[in-house]
């Protein structure tokens, strides 16, 4: 009997594992909130005109419907599923406001009925992808067309533009001495409720569930149809929300409102780091993402470039981080798995 | 959080990113910090007045914008301002209220906009007024609290007057008509055809107006609405569009079409657009006046308004180079002169 | 003994008919043809009139070219958004040749057209196929980038129809035997297209990446190479189709053939191709181009106003996917059930 118990020769591993610190900051929401800091120092610097309160108040004024509608469509991309009708949400919206006004209902009340509509909308998106089960790309691309049709239809090319000035300036309103559009107060609200559902709710959790394989989720007791629906209700009343406030910050209810934001939205979502496959991302990078484009654009506007320049830049901008996402996921898959074995004696498993 | 990333590589990757973009906004700042473009700096600016004037038409890329507002950069060129135009691509209203803040916060002299709509872009316009900003509108107006002078082409109900005086020639003074506008809500065109049908109602009762359609001073829509309108009405005797691209597009339509020659085309369009129809029949004859002396003429009248020579009150005159003198009249508005008649004698003379 | 039950052989002719009229491009037609009875029985113009009958086969000959494009691509499980975009930057490129370039021959306008469009079409082919992106982002990206160079490049200039030679023009407006000389050529292509995805090994293999994408990598087909292929056609078809736009409307400016896509996916979706990839014909989504403009130019007529045409495509699509979804699941049904008698 020996008392020196030969001790298996330990396999030293490498490890993977990177401090707190590195794990929470560098991801990649940390790196679009990077970009955006030195786009912004950027412009400060080279853009005449910029560093003045007024881009803040005009820059937010502008992007604040897509900054409402980020909020609903990060947690749809999550789950997996896409949602292309809610600028022609924000457009019927936008005519029944129009339409209600000139009827004589109050604001408030035609606001109302807006918000209802736009949930109505959503509902619709929602039954057609949970309950009749097609897929979500087809269904809102003909809602897309449905939805816009109807507003243009109620309106045709006409725009109602006799809006109260209490309304419209109420829209276009500050805080205060700040600068800072009234639009944020309810902006920040809904970003706090959304956050918290997301990354504090089992509902939250679900989302990203069903994201990384709904089936999984679904036996693991997340209601997925129950989840998909809401959030397209959700969609639907925050883009009718967003519908409202662009139409009085413009002083204009018109069908053809907003056409084209469905693209900025998602750009700017994808761009925040969300992954189009589902599964991945948070709000933080879409907020960056959202304030990047929109820092961009104003800025350029206000270098007197064409205004159409920001569209090749946020085409670009969108194409490069998915491929970028792409191209990292490749070169991960390449690197060797197993370096982390240290003592190199194989040969010692006998 | 949740989902561990890729570490290093992806901040290498947004580093890298972050320096190309950077060298893309400087690229871009330093280039058109050197000067805007189409700008042309005065070289005997005298005064500290801040004569940075800005033409906002309709849209872009429109021929009667781009006379008026070549008109518009000459007079700025000779008294020494700086001139620069930009405008949204689609004639809306709310593309036109970016543009009137961008330009706020540039502090320019004066902006000169022709408005998409009474209304809409007025809050933009005050704000830009309070920021000590001048507001002239050209061609089609904003409600008066909204504006300080509006300089219009040409007396409305004369021009519709005219316009209803063409056709009624052309089809003989009775038939069925329609009109081909611009966008729905259009001052101008709107004013003109209230006129137009008020004028009909009174002077030619042999004549109807069947409908009225919305071509959006869009080539494409105004051309398919055209098409529309002679399949619809089998009846049309002559279609009036007071608008240029409106009546360019119709003639093209008609051009090619049975009806050209049965149906009577006129309006407001440019000589050079029209020439080609004008002497292979399609259109006898249509009217308009020179967009470029309406773009002068309101280039002058922001000058005046930025120096303080004009307020905008009734009564006040001000210097309009070779157009003479001007006096502003009643609710703000500058009169340009008269509408003109353009037909196959006296096309070829002109060359707008 | 044991009685041999032998199946009646199926009548070859009456199981061929059978087909012809479930199949979906049928209903199409028929539906065409109602819309078509309709309208000419409210305003016999539409049809009868030499312009009438002018217009009802001009105007969708664009849009079908740009539609069997999209067809193709859909048909592989992708989708190509940028279509507007690439037809805008083509229609302008022959405006500012024919202006730059004077006394160029019209063919070799056709053929720079196409070819600008191959190479737009091979950039967002490369994008999906090598970087493994979905389509719909990329193509979304390049709608963006695509649209903005055309604004860049355009400025607020225009390309004016007096700009162009008038026999350029007159190829948008001339016609044989009274058909239009652009439906001829949408009907060359179509019939060509057809064909290919028919009848040749490369059509085939379009149909198995877009029904299973694993399946077919696994079975050794070139899939790369494929989408590349699909894209590449997609983008020269629209290229093609703009330069027929100049020649028709003879005016462009930067926002040409915006909101484009739109209508050439609704076309597709509705003349039965499955957005999911791996099943419907070109020739479907040709019926489905020539029912949506047709039915655009019938509401007028019929007294709808003409803004309602956006809601109607948009019914229409989601009355097609419904539709689909409804048939899949009965043949499932079905499949399932003589699976099950098969078993017993």
């Amino acid at each position: 009997m020996s008392n020196t118990v030969t001790a298996a020769p330990t396999r030293v591993y490498r490890d993977y594992g990177q401090p707190y610190w590195r794990r929470a900051l560098v991801t990649r929401e940390s790196g679009i909130i990077a970009l955006f800091v030195i786009v912004v120092l950027a412009a400060i610097v080279w853009v005449p005109y910029f560093d003045q309160p007024i881009t803040m108040t005009f820059l937010l004024l502008d992007v604040a419907p897509i900054l409402l509608i980020a909020l609903p469509m990060t947690l749809i991309i999550i789950t997996g599923e896409i949602d292309l009708s809610v600028a022609s949400v924000v457009g019927l919206s936008s005519v029944l406001l129009g339409t209600l006004h000139q009827a004589g209902l109050p604001i408030p009340l035609a606001a109302l009925v807006a918000i209802l509509a736009g949930a109505l909308g959503g509902a619709l998106n929602g039954f057609l992808v949970t309950v009749v089960g097609l897929p979500s790309l087809a269904v809102t691309i003909g809602t897309l067309a449905l939805y816009r049709g109807l507003a243009v239809g109620l309106l045709g090319t006409t725009a109602v533009t006799d809006f109260d000035p209490f309304w419209t300036s109420l829209a276009k309103s500050k805080i205060g001495d700040t600068g800072v559009p009234s639009i944020m107060i309810p902006f920040v609200i809904l970003l706090i409720v959304f956050a918290v559902v997301l990354h504090f709710t089992s509902f939250g959790r679900g989302v990203y569930a069903i994201g990384q394989s709904s089936e999984a989720a679904s036996f693991s007791g997340v209601k997925v149809q129950r989840t998909k629906f809401i959030l397209f209700v959700l969609a639907g009343a925050v883009a009718a929300f967003a519908g409202i406030y662009y139409t009085l910050r413009y002083g204009s209810a018109r069908g053809d409102n907003a056409t084209g934001l469905e693209l900025q939205v998602i750009a700017a979502v994808l761009l925040g780091g969300v992954s189009i496959f589902g599964g991945r991302g948070a709000l933080h990078g879409v907020i960056a993402g959202v304030l990047l484009i929109g820092v961009l654009g104003s800025a350029l506007r206000l270098a007197n470039v064409t205004s159409d320049v920001i569209n090749i830049i946020t085409g670009t901008l969108l194409v490069l981080s998915v491929v970028s996402t792409s191209f990292l996921a490749w070169l991960h898959k390449k690197q060797p798995r197993n370096r982390g074995i240290k003592d190199g004696s194989h040969a010692a498993k006998a | 959080m949740l989902f561990h990333q890729f570490g290093t590589r992806t901040a290498r990757a947004g580093a890298i990113a972050a320096v190309f973009v950077s060298i893309a906004l400087v690229a871009t700042g330093c280039s058109s910090d050197s000067g805007t473009p189409a700008a042309s700096d005065g070289g005997s600016g005298s005064s500290d007045a801040n004569l940075s004037i800005t033409f906002l038409p309709k849209n872009l890329g429109n021929a009667y914008f781009e006379t008026s507002d070549k008109g518009g950069e000459k007079a700025i060129k000779e008294f020494g301002g700086s001139y620069a135009e930009v405008g949204p691509s689609e004639a809306t209203p709310d593309a036109q209220v970016s543009y009137i803040n961008t330009l706020t916060q540039q502090g320019v002299g004066a902006i000169v906009v022709s408005a998409n709509d009474p209304k809409a872009i007025g809050g933009a316009l005050n704000d830009a007024r309070d920021a000590g900003v001048k507001v002239v509108t050209y061609d089609s107006d904003t409600d008066v609290e909204y504006r300080d002078v509006f300089i219009n082409q040409a007396d409305s109900a004369g021009i519709a007057k005219v316009q209803v005086g063409l056709i009624a020639d052309q089809i003989g003074d009775a038939g069925e008509v329609a009109i081909l506008s611009a966008s729905a809500n259009a001052t101008n065109q709107n004013a003109w055809i209230e006129l137009m049908k008020k004028e009909i109602a009174d002077n030619h009762p042999d004549i109807t107006v069947v409908e009225t359609v919305y071509g959006d001073d869009d080539d494409q829509t105004s051309f398919d609405k055209t098409a529309a309108l002679l399949q619809t009405h089998p009846n049309l005797k002559g279609i009036i569009s007071p608008t240029t691209v409106g009546i360019a597009a119709a003639a093209r339509y008609l051009q090619t079409s049975e009806y050209k020659g049965k149906v009577a085309l006129t309006g407001l369009g440019t000589p050079n657009q029209m020439r080609d129809y004008v002497n292979d029949g399609t259109v006898t004859a249509f009217a308009l006046w020179n967009p470029a002396d309406l773009g002068y003429l309101a280039s002058y009248a922001a000058k005046a308004l930025i120096e303080g020579t004009i307020t905008g009150a009734e009564g006040d005159t001000f210097d309009a180079g070779d157009l003479g003198s001007y006096t502003v009249g009643a609710d703000g508005v500058v009169l340009l002169g008269d509408p003109y008649e353009f037909n196959k004698d006296n096309i070829a003379d002109f060359d707008f | 003994m044991s009685t041999l039950t032998t199946k009646p052989t199926p009548n070859v002719l009456l199981a061929g008919l059978g087909a012809f009229l479930r199949a979906r491009e049928t209903s199409i037609l028929l539906a065409l043809v109602l819309v078509i009875v309709v309208t000419t029985i409210k305003n016999p113009n539409f049809l009868f009139s030499s312009d009438g009958f002018r217009d009802l086969l001009l105007t969708p000959s664009i849009l079908v070219l740009v539609a069997v494009g999209q067809a193709i691509v859909i048909i592989t499980r992708s989708v190509d958004l940028s279509v507007g975009s690439t037809l805008g930057l083509t229609a302008y490129l022959t405006g500012r040749l024919f202006i730059d370039v004077p006394g160029i021959p019209i063919i070799v306008v056709i053929l720079a057209g196409i070819a600008l469009g191959a190479v737009l079409g091979l950039v967002n082919g490369a994008l999906v196929a090598f970087a493994k992106v979905p389509a719909l982002v990329i193509t979304l990206g390049t709608l963006y980038a695509y649209r903005g160079i055309n604004v860049l490049w355009a400025g607020s200039d225009r390309v004016n129809a007096s700009d162009m030679p008038k026999d350029f023009l007159h190829l948008g407006t001339t016609s044989y035997f009274s058909i239009p000389l652009l439906t001829i050529i949408a009907l060359v292509v179509l019939v060509a297209a057809a064909w290919y995805m028919r009848n040749t090994r490369g059509g085939r293999e379009f149909y198995a990446i877009g029904s299973e994408p694993a399946a077919a990598e696994l079975y050794g087909l070139k899939v790369t190479k494929r989408i590349l292929v699909a894209f590449v056609a997609c983008g020269a078809l629209t290229g093609l189709a703009g330069v027929l736009y100049a020649a028709r409307y003879g005016t462009i400016n930067s926002q040409a053939g915006s909101g484009l896509e739109l209508d050439a996916v609704a076309a597709a979706v509705i003349g039965g191709v499955a957005i999911f990839g791996g099943s419907g014909t070109v020739w479907g989504a040709a019926l489905g181009a020539v029912l949506l403009l047709t039915i655009n130019r019938a509401l007028p007529i019929l007294g709808v106003p003409d803004f309602w045409q956006r809601a109607v495509v948009g019914a229409l699509i989601i009355g097609a996917i419904v539709l689909d979804r409804l048939l899949a699941l009965r043949q499932t049904r079905k499949l399932r059930e003589t699976r099950n008698d098969s078993n017993e």
